[in-house]
């Protein structure tokens, strides 16, 4: 009897489960089939979900409009370098919070966090005359560093919490048996701390991807990554549905293939901790 | 040493890299059908001027208009040429960030631009921006709807013939509204048609003292109106309406009457994209009771930026987009039909587009009506149309739009809305320095 009922929980469970991630997943898949649709078929109502004449023409279009290959590219060097920089800055800052706290870390933790707190154009006008003096308008690398620094206190605050959960009797064991700091950081307290950075590097690669106010407004034609590749096929005057959802396919396309092969990670690192 | 060596080899490489390049232009652009043609075209340009490439920016419209202004405004010169409204001209020459582009050469002939136009990108009689394409404002109806529920409509029409057209043509047991207009709030969106509609019932946005004027009869209205309208004859959700929704939806038969910008007529009737196409008639914009027809118009102009370094070969690149030569590559290269429209006189005297375009002369009619230097009945001290060209006008107009947009969906009444507008628009250009 009592067997029963756990069958049947399993499978309310299961699709609750289900449904829950299909309606978190439709948004995506409806971009994916708008875009084999024309333009026409886009707007339709009653929608089309299915049947409709499949067509490759927004994928052509979208291809012969613009250099693909440049602004994923361009995606790729500033979402893994921002996320490089940011964890090599960030793990030493972490290590040292996590396992020397002072009274005040957590007020730096805090002060850290504030400056995420202020809406981005309100320093938009500044940083751009920066950019414009050092010639780093439109170039990769300032779009790496502004990427890094914005990103930098989710890193050190995900890097922390993670941390916070090693023991430190662990590494004052390590200690005792003559290990040097530098050997602590990468013998002992690394590959414990594994799945926390490995899942802090591929949520920041998600966020610097996405990013879109910064990469926008600092890039023109040499560096502008994805996001400037989407705005690219929207307008004002006329349908552009199929070939926008065409746009959005193709730029979310590699990091979600990343994240489907590093999900097991993902997931791991955002649990980490969470049983004990 | 070798580091000396190997880096010096590299800057001088660098140095000669920079001057065996020709030079490049970077051009910032909207994402529309003339422009997406433009730039297929471009090889035209290239191959007979080989020192000049090109490079494209193309943008969604406020992505593009927040781009180009922080960067003209800081003169970071990331761009050599910029596509810009024929709001930004004015303001932006009177601020010293474009450059009067007087190096456009003989064949660009300044004496063929539509007078209206012209004067929209000029400031004192120089011109600061090449206009692209143009548009203003008319009716646009399904002719078999309007037949069968008997009503005729007029080439010059008044808004109590659209309302009663719309009304008979309504049917919303078939999903046919008699009406689509404009309701998603925003300066480009909702009071574009609402500006121009206010126009036509003889209002106005500010006296001569720039006080707000939303408690005004004219603008009571005018609002009144179209939100009765909207709510007899309209659509459901009209208030998320902008021009791509109405589009869709009179392309798809659902629309008896739709008054929009002049462009929306090449879309509307291209059998492609179009359910309705050989059905649609023009009228003008209608009017409220006086002589005013609204006073639309807008242009997508080519401007080069103060802080370009490459002002000279920008302006051949805006020559080349914008005379007539470009018009007749691109009609023998995609067809008359597809030439940017409502720029220049010759275009319109051409009996090929003519031929091409049905909507052809009702568009230059529309354009010929608006005068974007007198855009009321009553005086006022400013100049724009279906605008108001002050830098203020993107903020204020966006929150008056929302006051508006709300008054559709019924979440507040007319009064409420314009009480709104009044208080919001007043405190804004009190704060402006406009009202002392």
């Amino acid at each position: 009897m009592a067997r029963a009922v756990t069958t049947r929980h399993k499978l309310t469970f299961t699709i609750l489960g289900w449904t829950i991630g299909f309606l978190i997943f439709f948004p995506i898949l409806w971009t994916f089939l708008t875009s084999f649709k024309t333009e026409g078929t886009a707007v339709a109502t009653p929608p089309q979900f299915l049947f409709f004449d499949w067509t490759l023409e927004n994928y052509h279009e979208v291809q012969s409009r613009s250099n693909y290959m440049k602004h994923v590219t361009n995606s790729v060097v500033i979402s893994v370098g921002s996320t490089l920089i940011g964890l090599a800055l960030a793990i030493p800052a972490a290590w040292a919070m996590a396992f020397s706290p002072t009274k005040r870390t957590k007020d730096v933790l805090m002060w850290m966090l504030s400056t995420k707190m202020m809406p981005p154009v309100g320093v938009l006008v500044p940083l751009y005359l920066i950019f414009r003096d050092w010639g780093l308008l439109d170039t990769r690398l300032g779009l790496v560093a502004v990427l890094t620094m914005i990103n930098l206190p989710i890193i050190v605050w995900m890097l922390y919490t993670y941390f916070k959960e090693i023991p430190g009797e662990i590494l004052e064991a390590a200690r005792m048996d003559g290990a040097s700091l530098m050997k602590e950081i990468v013998y002992v307290l690394t590959p414990m701390a594994v799945p926390g950075i490995a899942s802090t590097m591929l949520l920041n690669i998600i966020l610097a991807w996405n990013e879109a106010f910064w990469t926008l407004n600092l890039s023109a034609a040499n560096a502008a990554p994805l996001t400037a590749f989407i705005a690219s096929y929207s307008s004002p005057e006329g349908l552009f549905w199929a070939k926008l959802s065409a746009a959005s396919t193709m730029a979310i396309a590699p990091i979600l293939i990343m994240g489907w092969f590093s999900q097991k990670q993902l997931v791991r690192g955002l649990t980490f901790g969470a049983v004990k | 040493m070798l580091t000396r060596t190997l880096l010096l080899g590299a800057v001088s490489a660098l140095a000669m890299a920079s001057f065996a390049h020709a030079e490049t232009l970077t051009i910032a652009t909207v994402n529309n059908g003339d422009m997406v043609r433009m730039q297929k075209l471009t090889e035209d340009f290239t191959k007979k001027n080989p020192d000049i490439q090109l490079e494209w920016v193309t943008l969604e419209e406020n992505v593009l208009r927040q781009r180009v202004t922080t960067d003209i405004a800081t003169k970071g010169g990331q761009y050599d040429i910029m596509t810009i409204g024929t709001y930004e001209v004015p303001i932006w020459a009177k601020q010293g960030w474009l450059l009067p582009l007087d190096g456009l050469g003989d064949a660009y002939d300044k004496s063929d631009l539509l007078p209206a136009i012209s004067d929209a990108v000029s400031v004192d009689g120089k011109l600061y921006a090449s206009p692209f394409y143009g548009e203003s404002a008319m009716v646009m109806y399904r002719k078999d709807l309007a037949e069968k529920a008997g009503v005729t409509i007029p080439e010059k029409p008044t808004w109590d013939q659209i309302a009663e057209a719309a009304k008979k043509m309504t049917d919303k047991s078939s999903e046919t509204y008699g009406i689509c207009l404009r309701g998603k709030a925003g300066w480009g969106e909702n009071m574009a048609l609402l500006t121009a509609t206010a126009n036509s019932f003889g209002a106005r946005w500010f006296d001569e003292k720039w006080t707000p004027q939303f408690d005004q009869p004219e603008w009571k209205k005018a609002l009144q109106f179209y939100v009765d309208l909207m709510k007899e004859a309209g659509p459901p959700g009209a208030s998320s309406n902008g021009f791509n929704e109405n589009l869709a939806l009179f392309q798809t038969g659902k629309c008896g009457i739709w008054i929009d910008a002049t462009v929306a007529a090449s879309f509307v009737t291209n059998p492609k994209e179009s359910k309705v196409a050989d059905k649609v008639g023009y009228a003008l914009f209608p009017t409220g009771g006086v002589e005013n027809h609204g006073n639309w118009l807008w242009a997508w102009n080519l401007g080069v930026p103060a802080g370009t370094k490459k002002a000279e070969a920008a302006q051949k690149f805006v020559s080349w987009a914008t005379d007539k030569a470009y018009t007749e590559l691109v009609a023998s290269k995609e067809g008359w039909a597809n030439v940017p429209p409502g720029t220049r006189k010759s275009l319109y005297a051409n009996p090929e587009y003519e031929k091409a375009a049905p909507f052809a002369k009702i568009t230059l009619d529309a354009m010929n009506a608006a005068n974007t230097s007198k855009p009321t009945v009553k005086p006022v001290p400013y100049t724009g149309g279906q605008f108001v060209a002050i830098p203020e006008f993107q903020g204020i107009g966006t929150a008056v739009g929302q006051q508006f947009s709300a008054a559709l969906a019924g979440s507040m009444t007319v009064d409420q809305a314009l009480q709104g507008a009044q208080a919001l628009t007043t405190r804004e250009m009190t704060k402006g320095g406009y009202i002392k």
